[in-house]
C-alpha cells in the first residue's frame, strides 16, 4: 500500500473517464510528435538531396515540378532542352559543373536516368556489388530498387515508356544490371541509372532505324550529341557569383528556365508550412481539452470522494500527502498519455512511410525520440499536474468534522 | 484512557454545547446515549480531537491534547484514537485488504497483513479480503470498520452509531465484536449512540 497504488486504484475505479482523458491526450501527443516526425524526416530528406545543387535548368514550365523532378525524381519532367544548350553553359566561368539528366523511361514504377558519372559522383553513391555501368544499356541500380525488384547483378530487364510501369514496353532493348549501389539515404536508392546514349539508343531505335544502328557506332561521340536533347541539368557554380547572374540570362536569353532549388524548397516547405502549423494548433487544441477532460474529471470525482478524503484525513493522513495522491492520479494519466502519444505517432509514420513508399519510394524511417519529444513530455507532465492540482487544492480547504459529521 | 472535563464547544452564538465530564479507563467502556441534535456526534469529534473545544480539557492515554500542533494532533489520531463511524466509509476504488492496511500506512506503521487477516478471521470476513468494500453488506462493512479501527492498536475506541444502521443479529454481534476486540488490545471502548438497544450492554452510562 502507498500513494501510487490509491492513486492507480483510484483512475481504475474510473476507468471511462480515465480512458477519455488519457485517450485525448494520447491523440494531442501523437499529433504533435507526427507533425515533428514528419517535418525533420521530410526537412531531411529534401535538403539531403539538394546538397551542392545550385541551378537547375530545364524546360519551361513550373519551377518547383523542375526542382521535383530534376533532383528528388517525384513529379513529371517539365519536357525535353537541347543539350547543346545545356553545354554552352560549361563555358560559362562560373560554372564548375553541369550534370545532364536524361529521364523518360521506368522499370516496374523505378526511374530511370540517364546521366553522367558525375551524377553518382556529386551523391557520393559507392558501388555495393559489380562494376558500374560502362556503356550504353549497362545500369547501376539503387539498393531500393535491388531489393524492391529483386534484380541482381548481370540480370536484364526491358523498360517501359513513361514514369509509371504502366507505359508502353521498349521490348526490343534490354538493359543489363552490372553494379548495386550501397544504399546512402539519397534519391540514388530508388534511381535506375544508366548513361544519357542509353536513354537515345531506345528512343532513336524506335524513330529510326538506320541511324540508330548509324549512331552505334559512335556513341560517345561529342559531336553527334550536340542533335541531342535531355531533360534538365543540375548546374553547380564556382562561386556564389553565379547565382546573380545566371539564372536570370538563362530565363531571359535562352528557351530554358532555371530554378533554384533553395528559393523553390523553401516555398514548398512554407507552403506546407501553413498546413503543418494548423494542425500544430489542432493538437494544441486537443491537448488543453485532455487538460480539461483530466481537471473535470478529478473535480467531479473529488466531490464524490469528499468523504473518502475526510476519513483518510482522520485517519492521519496529510493534506500534503493527499494532495500529492491526486497529483500523482493527473501526472498517471500524462504519462500514459504521453507514451501511448508517443507510440501512435510512431504508428502513423510507419503508415505514412508506406504510402510514400509506393507513391515516390521515399521511405521514411526513424523512430528514435526527437529532442523536442522530451520537451514535449515535461509539457504532458505539466498539463497533467496542473489539472489535477486545480482541483485537488480544495484538499486544503476540506473541513474534516463538518464532512465526516454530514454523511 | 481518554478524559473529557468541562467541554464547552459552539458552532455559532446560538447553537451551543456543554457536555458532562467523560472518563474511560482502560479496558472500560463507556455509552453516551442521547437523541439527536443533543450533541452526540460533535462530542465525538471534540474527543478524536478533530474538532477544538472552546474550553475544556481532553486527555488521551494520560496526556493532555490542549497544545498540541495540528500535526502532533495528527499523529495522535493516527496512532491512539480508532474511530467507527456510523455509515461505514471506505476508499471505494481499494480492496477490503487495503482499506484496512490503509490504517497502518497513513499513520507511518509497519502494514500488518497478518494482522488484517487474523482480524478478518475473528470479525468473519476472511473471505472477503479481496473483494471492494462495496460488495459487503452493511454489518459485514461495519466489521471491516471496526478491523480497520484496531490496526494500530489504539489506546481509544471511539464508535458514532456503530449499530443504528443494523438490524438485531448484526447489532448483538458488532458490539459484542467491539467490546471483545477493544479490551483484547486493552483499550478504552465509548460508543455514542441513541440506539436504545445498547442501553442494557454498558454498565458506564451518560445520557446527553
Amino acid at each position: 500500500m502507498n500513494l501510487f497504488k490509491i492513486s492507480i486504484a483510484n483512475i481504475l475505479e474510473k476507468k471511462l473517464n480515465s480512458f477519455l482523458s488519457a485517450m485525448l491526450l494520447t491523440l494531442g501527443i501523437g499529433m504533435i510528435s507526427l507533425l515533428l516526425l514528419l517535418n525533420k524526416q521530410l526537412d531531411e530528406q529534401f535538403r539531403r538531396n539538394i546538397r551542392g545543387i545550385d541551378m537547375v535548368v530545364g524546360a519551361k514550365g513550373s519551377p518547383l515540378q523542375l526542382i521535383l523532378s530534376s533532383i528528388y525524381q517525384i513529379d513529371a519532367p517539365t519536357g525535353n532542352v537541347p543539350l547543346a544548350e545545356i553545354n554552352s553553359l560549361r563555358r560559362n566561368p562560373f560554372v564548375k559543373n553541369v550534370i545532364p539528366l536524361s529521364m523518360g523511361d521506368n522499370y516496374q514504377g523505378f526511374r530511370i536516368l540517364g546521366t553522367t558519372p558525375k551524377y553518382v559522383e556529386h551523391f557520393q553513391a559507392k558501388i555495393a556489388g559489380g562494376q558500374p555501368h560502362n556503356a550504353s544499356m549497362e545500369v547501376t541500380i539503387g539498393s531500393k530498387v535491388a531489393k524492391v525488384l529483386n534484380l541482381k547483378v548481370g540480370d536484364q530487364f526491358a523498360s517501359s515508356h513513361g514514369l509509371d510501369s504502366e507505359g508502353e514496353k521498349h521490348g526490343e532493348k534490354k538493359y543489363k544490371v552490372t553494379g548495386i549501389f550501397e544504399p546512402n539515404g539519397s534519391v540514388v536508392d530508388q534511381l535506375i541509372i544508366t548513361r544519357l546514349s542509353s536513354i537515345w539508343d531506345i528512343h532513336d531505335h524506335e524513330e529510326d532505324h538506320e541511324k540508330a544502328i548509324e549512331k552505334k557506332h559512335s556513341e560517345d561521340n561529342a559531336g553527334d550529341e550536340e542533335n541531342k536533347q535531355v531533360t534538365s541539368a543540375l548546374i553547380q557554380f564556382r562561386n556564389p557569383m553565379g547565382l546573380l547572374t545566371i539564372p536570370r540570362q538563362i530565363n531571359e536569353n535562352t528557351s530554358m528556365q532555371a530554378a533554384l532549388p533553395s528559393i523553390e524548397i523553401n516555398r514548398l516547405f512554407s507552403l506546407l508550412g501553413i498546413g503543418i502549423d494548423t494542425l500544430r494548433a489542432l493538437a494544441m487544441i486537443i491537448i488543453s481539452i485532455a487538460g480539461i477532460s483530466v481537471l473535470i474529471s478529478l473535480y467531479n470525482s473529488l466531490k464524490e470522494r469528499k468523504y473518502e478524503m475526510a476519513l483518510m484525513l482522520s485517519m492521519g493522513a496529510t493534506r500534503t500527502r493527499l494532495f500529492l495522491m491526486l497529483l500523482i492520479e493527473g501526472l498517471s494519466l500524462a504519462v500514459i498519455g504521453y507514451f501511448s502519444g508517443i507510440i501512435l505517432s510512431r504508428l502513423g509514420l510507419w503508415i505514412f512511410s508506406r504510402q510514400a513508399e509506393q507513391g515516390f519510394h521515399y521511405s521514411l524511417k526513424s523512430f528514435t525520440i526527437l529532442p523536442e519529444e522530451i520537451y514535449l513530455f515535461f509539457a504532458a507532465l505539466a498539463v497533467g499536474a496542473i489539472a489535477a492540482a486545480l482541483p485537488s487544492l480544495g484538499i486544503y480547504k476540506l473541513n474534516i468534522s463538518r464532512t465526516l459529521a454530514e454523511e | 484512557m481518554i478524559t473529557g472535563q468541562n467541554l464547552h464547544f459552539s458552532y455559532s452564538s446560538q447553537k451551543k454545547f456543554i457536555f458532562p465530564d467523560i472518563s474511560c479507563k482502560d479496558r472500560e467502556t463507556l455509552l453516551i446515549l442521547g437523541q439527536s441534535g443533543r450533541g452526540k456526534t460533535t462530542l465525538l469529534h471534540l474527543l478524536a480531537l478533530l474538532l477544538k473545544p472552546d474550553s475544556g480539557e481532553i486527555t488521551i492515554a494520560g496526556k493532555p491534547a490542549a497544545g498540541l500542533s495540528p500535526e502532533q494532533i495528527t499523529d495522535v489520531r493516527a496512532k491512539h484514537i480508532g474511530i467507527i463511524y456510523q455509515r461505514p466509509h471506505f476508499v471505494s476504488s481499494l480492496t477490503v485488504l487495503d482499506n484496512i492496511l490503509l490504517s497502518n500506512y497513513l499513520a507511518n506503521q509497519k502494514q500488518d497483513k497478518e494482522k488484517a487477516s487474523h482480524l478478518a478471521q475473528q470479525l468473519g470476513f476472511a473471505d472477503h479480503l479481496s473483494k471492494k468494500t462495496s460488495q459487503l453488506s452493511q454489518g459485514e462493512q461495519q466489521r471491516v470498520s471496526i478491523a480497520r479501527s484496531l490496526m494500530n492498536n489504539p489506546n481509544v475506541i471511539l464508535a458514532d452509531e456503530p449499530t443504528s444502521n443494523l438490524d438485531d443479529t448484526n447489532c448483538q454481534k458488532v458490539i459484542d465484536l467491539l467490546k471483545r476486540q477493544s479490551a483484547s488490545i486493552g483499550a478504552s471502548l465509548v460508543v455514542v449512540t441513541h440506539d436504545q438497544r445498547l442501553k442494557d450492554e454498558f454498565s458506564n452510562q451518560v445520557i446527553l
